[in-house]
């Protein structure tokens, strides 16, 4: 039992530790969904990381908020500032066009 | 080049300085004293069977209203700072034809959705979660509604009532502690009842609740203040 | 494991400061603050982890009498509880002040915006 808790928070750390550096190093003009999504990835991981640590509270929180609604804070923001065409369909993109920023 | 050198220099002395807290970290194998006197004392002072409620909710009580005051000026600032200079003309905005399957299906989820919300902040002090994980997972049912129609428009007033509503309740609540019960945010102004029902606890479930709803009467602001701003290209 | 999770904790930081110092992007800054932040969190929480003990809630296997002997520091957890939910706060309010500036200045490229220069 021991032996499997301490293995799997090895894996996890080592996951968290390489998806935080792809969140950061991805380069490239299409990859910042790549990089808030490997950040999402590196907050479920630390949640998944807190309930190993007997903290079933900070746990949920953190899978609530901090993988859930910060990914999709950013991911509205992206859209906006995309002008919709990356991110969301493109249908959506079309109709909510149509304003002229100076 | 130069800047990049000062950087890792930088990154180098952070990294020194965790590197000999990590080395000289030594394990309690006992709980310190206040953690000690939480641990012996919940049961029998506050009847809640899950600890860091009742330290967030009585014990630290003060400090999370000033969290939940924090939090509060963030959507505040975050609806300010969107909304100033927005233009004023409204553009005819078309509907967007969404899917029905997409429609129905969010309609049947998010009150589900809600309703786990309002299970974990009224269970607060006997499992895992509470006010602030329920006001999330109520928060993201109204995320689910707005992604299945990127039109939609939250009603700002009831947002603003339901949150100085459960916000004045909260601090009338503790007042009352100060005259009914030890002081502030007491939550024995009502009686604690057998450790591990559902009605226990004294004012706990009545508190978490009501921090619940500020919570996700706050981050569904914040989210419906980003999805008002338009597009930029 | 304590070790381990703490290391894990500090390294997070460190790379959310390097994202932060070395990128120009404002929002790929703004994903390394939150990258540091989980850092912190991990680290406060393995600070209150004990080996061989169970989370901080009472029930029928850790009875109020014996809770101190079995239960891991809640202090910390409670410390942390907080710092996620400020932390979404303050990411909200950083995104919307880059929407604001991408709004005024059409980029989100930090070299770009001179007005403090001279």
């Amino acid at each position: 039992m021991n032996i499997l808790m301490t293995g799997m928070s090895a894996v996890l750390c080592i996951a968290m530790l390489g998806a935080a550096l792809l969140a950061i190093r991805v380069k490239g003009d299409d990859s910042l969904p790549l990089s808030i999504l490997a950040a999402g990835l590196v907050s479920l991981f630390a949640s998944v990381l807190f309930l190993i640590l007997a903290a079933p509270d900070v746990a949920m929180t953190e899978a609530a908020i901090g993988s859930g609604l910060t990914t999709f804070l950013f991911f509205f923001l992206l859209a906006r500032i995309r002008g919709t065409a990356q991110t969301v369909d493109k249908n959506d993109g079309s109709a909510l066009d149509g304003r002229d920023y100076d | 080049m130069i800047k990049r050198f000062i950087t890792l220099l930088l990154l180098a002395g952070i990294g020194a300085i965790f590197a000999s807290l990590l080395f000289t970290y030594v394990p309690d194998s006992e709980l310190n004293r206040t953690a000690d006197y939480y641990a012996g004392h919940t049961a029998s002072d506050i009847g809640a069977a899950n600890i860091v409620t009742a330290i967030i909710v009585t014990y630290r009580g003060l400090d999370t209203l000033g969290e939940v005051t924090v939090l509060f000026l963030a959507s505040s600032i975050v609806g300010l700072v969107l909304s100033l200079g927005q233009k004023q003309h409204k553009t005819q905005r078309n509907r967007v034809a969404v899917g029905e399957l997409l429609t129905t299906g969010s309609r049947f989820l998010a009150p589900l959705i809600m309703l786990l919300g309002v299970y974990v902040f009224v269970n607060g002090h006997l499992t895992p979660g509470g006010g602030f994980q329920g006001g999330a997972i109520i928060a993201s049912g109204m995320l689910l509604l707005l992604l299945a129609d990127p039109l939609r428009h939250f009603s700002h007033t009831l947002i603003a009532t339901l949150e100085s509503f459960s916000g004045l309740s909260y601090v009338a609540l503790g007042v009352l502690g100060l005259f009914m019960a030890g002081g502030f945010l007491d939550n024995r102004i009502l009686p604690t009842g057998t450790l591990g029902e559902l009605i226990s606890a004294g004012a706990i479930p009545l508190i978490y609740s009501l921090i619940g709803l500020k919570v996700g009467a706050e981050f569904s602001s914040m989210l419906a203040s980003l999805s008002e701003t338009e597009d930029l290209k | 494991m304590i070790y381990m999770a703490m290391a894990t904790g500090f390294l997070l930081i460190l790379i959310g400061f390097y994202g932060a110092l070395t990128n120009r992007n404002l929002l790929r800054m703004i994903v390394a603050f939150t990258l540091a932040n989980t850092g912190v969190n991990i680290v406060i929480v393995a600070i209150g982890y004990m080996h061989g003990r169970t989370a901080p809630i009472l029930d029928a296997a850790v009875t109020a009498s014996a809770a101190a002997a079995r239960i891991i520091d809640p202090v910390p957890q409670a410390l942390v509880l907080t710092a996620i939910v400020i932390g979404l706060g303050v990411t909200a309010l950083m995104l919307a002040y880059a929407y604001k500036l991408y709004e005024r200045k059409g980029t989100l490229d930090i070299a770009q915006y001179t007005d403090l220069k001279w």
